[in-house]
């Protein structure tokens, strides 16, 4: 096959070639971890304020609402479908149970390049050692 | 016979709504004054054209060659082999429209069609109906139709209503350059002799005779003699150039429209006048009398074949470098393509101005030279003695022709000369000049008298723009470099703005040169009393000057 | 009209195809990964196929289209971005072309008014719409790396950030969280914002063919989804970076648990890559290719070779003095031969009169 100007346009697609295609070249035959983050143990609790399914992809959103209510509303009681009365809380009642950011939150936030601002105004856990 | 041009009233109103129905479905309506006259069989013959035959465009018949559908298959694969612009522009349209409303013939005539897309997917479209797979499934859905008379007609219809000034080049934002679908689709419409008279006579004349008139040698000559009586006349200079003289340092060439209608000829009286204000040692060929090429409204052979002459004589005659008159498409041809398809020009020399001494580095490989490029290096060395008030009764605006605005930008030179030879310039608004420069509406081989009003249709915007700066600022004459432009745009001028003339920039430059040994300047080069001549002073004191140096005052 | 409806509907099927194959049929793996490969496969080997194909052909004239002062005298002062003559200065011309939308910015609008009385006023709006259109694409292109990459590297975080910068927050709707992304927003308005002007102009909407309308909808479809998977749906992103890291990692795997919406989000996709190489869009490379655009002119300063040139019949000056050399003595014009004795002249002459015609 006959090219015409052929060096600089195989140049050209070498060069968009290589930067699209950048994330098969760096991730290629890697094999990559998933986040298991880790959850509190049996002893701790058992149950979060709502299901797992739920926490798993709307956790922002009801955290925001928390957030709203007791911020502006001064209202501090959550209750959930099963009745059960929470202290709306991020501090006391995520964190007493989910106690460590690194281990829990970071994992899939760093996971997916997620900022959570939560962390604006509260202060980060003390790890425990 | 060609019809009455209806008035401008009528023209004027344009509606540019499309219709309802789809451009798929609608056929253009062949009137006289909107469609050209076929190509005389007489003038295919004689170069070679494919199916010579008496026919016209109101036919129902066009008596297409047997296999016409096979031939423009093929002849789109080879011309999508050999040129990337072709293939490129067939494929890559996304019909933004940007062009939509930059094309002089949609704005004159609200024809859909006219827009530049359009006009392009008139052929695309049967690129993808009849040589790309999803075009010939899908059809219509694909934007793909099938080869039939009627497109052919269309392509005729439409192919011949683009003046191939390449506006909507500037404005398409993959540089989509519609002059080139023309081109090709004019070539397709030459395998099938659907050409017309205008441009294929034209094509025969420069052939045979060296001249798109056909002018033979003697009468070439003849023509030019009248033109230096006129100057003796009405300048009082005697000038003896030379023709087909070996050895002169400079050829000479330009388009043969100048040296045989009006206002051309004054143009061309203008170039005599300054040759021999500078001792310029020049010829002039009767062989290689023709700047213009419509062969380039053909076929890309056919412009090289007519092209040829130029470096054919110039090589002959032993001169160093050829210098190139006033025209549009001439200069698209001699910049664009000459030295690629006749060159290289290893047998001259670099161009060198032998007034100045200038080295014209921009022409170093083509060796040929604008002649505004040469006058405005003149000037601004001071070599020219020259009395701007002579045009004084003047306001000059400027047409930038599209040729040598978008194919070469020669937009400076120009204007400096006029500057210099002029007292009153004012320019047209920045959107109609330049690169922004409208078609004078009849380029690319439309300039025949039975088109008339789709011609008028198609000068219009250029019309407004100098009907807007004549009323603004009383401009009164309008100049250019193109000797296409100087026959059409006198008419064009007559039909919108009456009271604007036209003229090429270098008789503006000749009624403002001081000649050596001239008469009484009372007459301009056309002959009229020029109502800007101050008869010189009585000499009144024993040690008067004489009228040379008046003329010098003058210039000062 | 017709083209819209077909493209709308057309995408809608897909739509219903992604719905039917993931949730009733259960065919993950050829939604999940299958069809992506083989889209993702057909859209490079397309493209690399097509821009090769372009460069088969050989650009034969030199034809850049000047758009401003050509370099001639030394005084006057050439315009070296739109009439350039170097390659370094084509390419910038290219580069304000490619990354401003250069000519498009040029763009104005027809004035025409009774009279006639033509003006011409400035028009960005098809300028502004684009620019936001194809800028907003690439940065969700971008922020999707997101999903290939593990770790993400610092530059795509601080970009995610970055884009997310505005806090909208409207918890009634369900919107609030996660962040609301702008490229997406000015990307969906890009995309609507260029539709409504083939719907709205009534000379755009009859150029407007189906493979027009087509590629619009599908992004909008593909706009629509992903926002409706963000932040109504909200699927379960770590499950699909997974499936994402699967597919990049050339170790596929189809995670349980994701939404079907994300399916048809995917397949949108898939079909806009595969589309890609044989539709319009792949003005994406022709840009680039341009001969109007893409080349010096330098046209009288340097030659530029046609690879197939071909010799052509031309009628030379002999031949011309042949037809004419009576008349041109007659007239005091040189010429190379003196008339000869008629006699054996006359037939030669005959002849090559004759070869021309």
């Amino acid at each position: 096959m006959k090219l015409y100007n052929g060096p600089i346009i195989i140049v050209g697609l070498v060069i968009f070639l290589a930067i699209f295609l950048l994330p098969f070249y760096i991730s290629g035959g890697k094999t990559a971890a998933v986040p298991k983050p880790e959850l509190p143990k049996k002893s701790v609790a058992t149950e979060c304020v709502m299901p797992t399914e739920y926490m798993r992809t709307s956790h922002m959103q009801l955290l925001n609402v928390w957030r709203d209510m007791v911020v502006r509303d001064g209202d501090r009681i959550f209750i959930n479908e099963k009745g059960k009365h929470f202290n709306m809380s991020l501090t006391n009642t995520c964190l007493s149970c989910h106690d460590s950011k690194a281990k829990f939150c970071d994992s899939c936030h760093d996971y997916l390049a997620v900022a959570p601002v939560c962390w604006e105004c509260h202060l980060v856990p003390k790890e425990k050692k | 016979m060609a019809a009455k041009t209806p008035s401008p009233e009528v023209v004027g109103q344009v509606d540019h709504h499309p219709p309802r129905k789809g451009w798929m479905d609608t056929k253009p309506e062949f009137k006289p004054g909107n469609y050209l006259y076929a190509a005389q069989p007489q003038n295919l013959e004689g170069v070679g054209l494919a199916n010579p035959r008496t026919w016209n465009p109101l036919d129902d018949d066009w008596q297409l060659p047997a296999d016409w559908k096979g031939t423009v298959r093929e002849g789109i694969a080879e011309r999508l082999q050999r040129y990337r612009s072709f293939k490129l522009f067939m494929d890559i349209c996304v019909r933004c429209g940007a062009c939509a409303d930059k094309c002089h013939f949609f704005i004159g005539s609200g024809d859909p069609k006219n827009m530049p897309v359009l006009r392009a997917e008139l052929l695309r479209s049967v690129y993808r109906g009849e040589l790309k797979t999803a075009g010939k499934i899908l059809g219509k859905m694909a934007g793909g139709r099938k080869l039939t008379e009627d497109v052919i007609k269309e392509w005729f219809y439409y192919f011949f209503q683009c003046t191939e000034c390449r506006r909507c080049s500037v404005f398409c934002p993959y540089g989509i350059d519609t002059a080139e679908i023309t081109i090709m689709a004019r070539e397709l419409l030459n395998l099938l002799g659907c050409n017309i008279d205008w441009i294929a006579g034209p094509v025969n004349n420069c052939f045979h005779n060296g001249n798109h008139l056909g002018l033979q040698p003697h009468t070439f000559k003849e023509n030019v003699e009248y033109l230096l009586d006129d100057i003796e006349e009405y300048v009082g200079v005697k000038i003896e150039p030379t023709f087909n003289r070996k050895g002169a340092e400079i050829l000479f060439i330009t388009p043969s429209g100048d040296v045989f209608a009006e206002p051309g000829i004054f143009t061309f009286m203008g170039y005599l006048m300054l040759f021999e204000h500078i001792g310029l040692d020049y010829t002039w060929s009767t062989y290689a009398s023709e700047g213009g090429n419509f062969g380039f409204f053909t076929s890309h052979e056919m412009m090289k074949r007519l092209n040829a002459k130029m470096y054919h004589e110039a090589k002959r005659l032993g001169v160093k470098w050829i210098l190139g008159g006033e025209c549009g498409h001439m200069w698209r041809v001699v910049h664009q393509y000459m030295d690629t398809m006749n060159g290289p020009a290893d047998f001259l020399e670099m161009p060198i101005n032998p007034v100045t001494g200038t080295v014209f580095n921009n022409a170093s490989a083509t060796k040929m030279v604008h002649i505004t490029e040469f006058t405005a290096d003149l000037i601004k060395n001071d070599k020219l003695n020259l009395d701007p008030s002579q045009n004084d009764h003047l306001t000059v605006t400027f047409h930038d022709s599209c040729n040598t605005s978008r194919g070469m930008g020669l937009l400076e030179e120009p204007r400096y000369v006029m500057n210099k030879v002029c007292n009153n310039f004012v320019d047209m608004a920045p959107q109609v000049t330049r690169e922004n420069t409208f078609c004078c509406g009849s380029g690319s081989g439309l300039n025949a008298g039975e088109y008339l009003e789709m011609r008028m249709r198609g000068g219009l915007p250029r019309a407004n723009g100098v009907k807007r700066v004549h009323e603004d600022k009383g401009a009164n004459m309008l100049a250019c470099v193109c000797a296409i432009d100087r026959a059409v745009l006198t008419p064009l001028m007559e039909y919108w703005v009456p009271d604007v003339d036209c003229c090429g920039v270098s008789e503006l430059v000749g009624n403002a040169l001081v000649m050596e040994g001239q008469g009484e300047r009372e007459y301009n080069l056309r002959g009229e009393e020029n109502p800007s001549y101050v008869p010189p002073p009585e000499p009144e004191e024993p040690e008067g000057e004489g009228e040379a140096e008046a003329g010098e005052e003058g210039a000062e | 009209m017709i083209g819209f409806l077909f493209s709308a509907v057309a995408v809608l099927i897909l739509c219903g195809i992604a719905v039917a194959g993931v949730w009733a049929l259960d065919l993950k793996v050829l939604f999940g990964v299958i069809i992506p490969y083989a889209a993702i496969i057909t859209f490079f080997a397309g493209l690399v196929y097509r821009v090769l194909d372009w460069a088969r052909s050989p650009v034969p004239f030199a034809i850049p289209t000047t758009c401003g002062q050509e370099k001639s005298l030394s005084w006057i002062k050439p315009n070296k971005v739109d009439n350039p003559t170097t390659s370094g200065w084509v390419i910038l011309r290219m580069a304000f072309e490619v990354l401003t939308f250069r000519s498009l910015f040029r763009n104005m609008k027809l004035d025409y008014r009774e009279g006639p009385k033509i003006r011409y006023s400035s028009e960005k709006f098809l300028w502004l719409f684009a620019i936001m259109f194809h800028y907003a694409f690439l940065v969700v292109l971008i922020r999707h790396a997101r999903f290939f990459l593990e770790p993400i590297p610092g530059a795509l975080v601080v970009l995610e950030h970055l884009d997310g910068f505005m806090e909208v927050n409207l918890p009634f709707l369900g919107l609030g969280l996660p962040a609301m992304q702008l490229s997406g927003l000015l990307l969906l308005g890009g995309v609507s914002l260029l539709l409504l002007r083939r719907i709205v102009i009534p000379q755009v909407r009859y150029i407007t063919l189906a493979s027009d309308w087509f590629p619009l909808f599908l992004i909008i479809g593909i706009a629509l989804t992903g926002a409706l998977t963000r932040y109504v749906v909200r699927v379960d992103v770590v499950s699909i970076k997974e499936m994402a890291m699967g597919l990049a990692t050339f170790h596929p795997v189809v995670p349980d648990g994701i939404s079907v919406w994300f399916y048809v989000h995917l397949f949108l996709v898939c079909v806009l890559f595969a589309y890609f190489p044989f539709s319009k869009l792949m003005h994406l490379g022709g840009v680039f290719l341009s001969p109007t655009r893409n080349l010096p002119n330098n046209t009288r300063e340097r030659r530029h070779i046609n690879p197939w040139n071909y010799p052509v019949k031309t009628h030379d000056y002999h031949e011309y003095e042949d037809d004419f050399r009576e008349k041109m003595i007659e007239a005091g014009l040189p010429v190379e031969k003196e008339m000869s004795e008629p006699e054996p002249e006359a037939p030669v002459a005959e002849g090559a009169e004759e070869e021309d015609k």
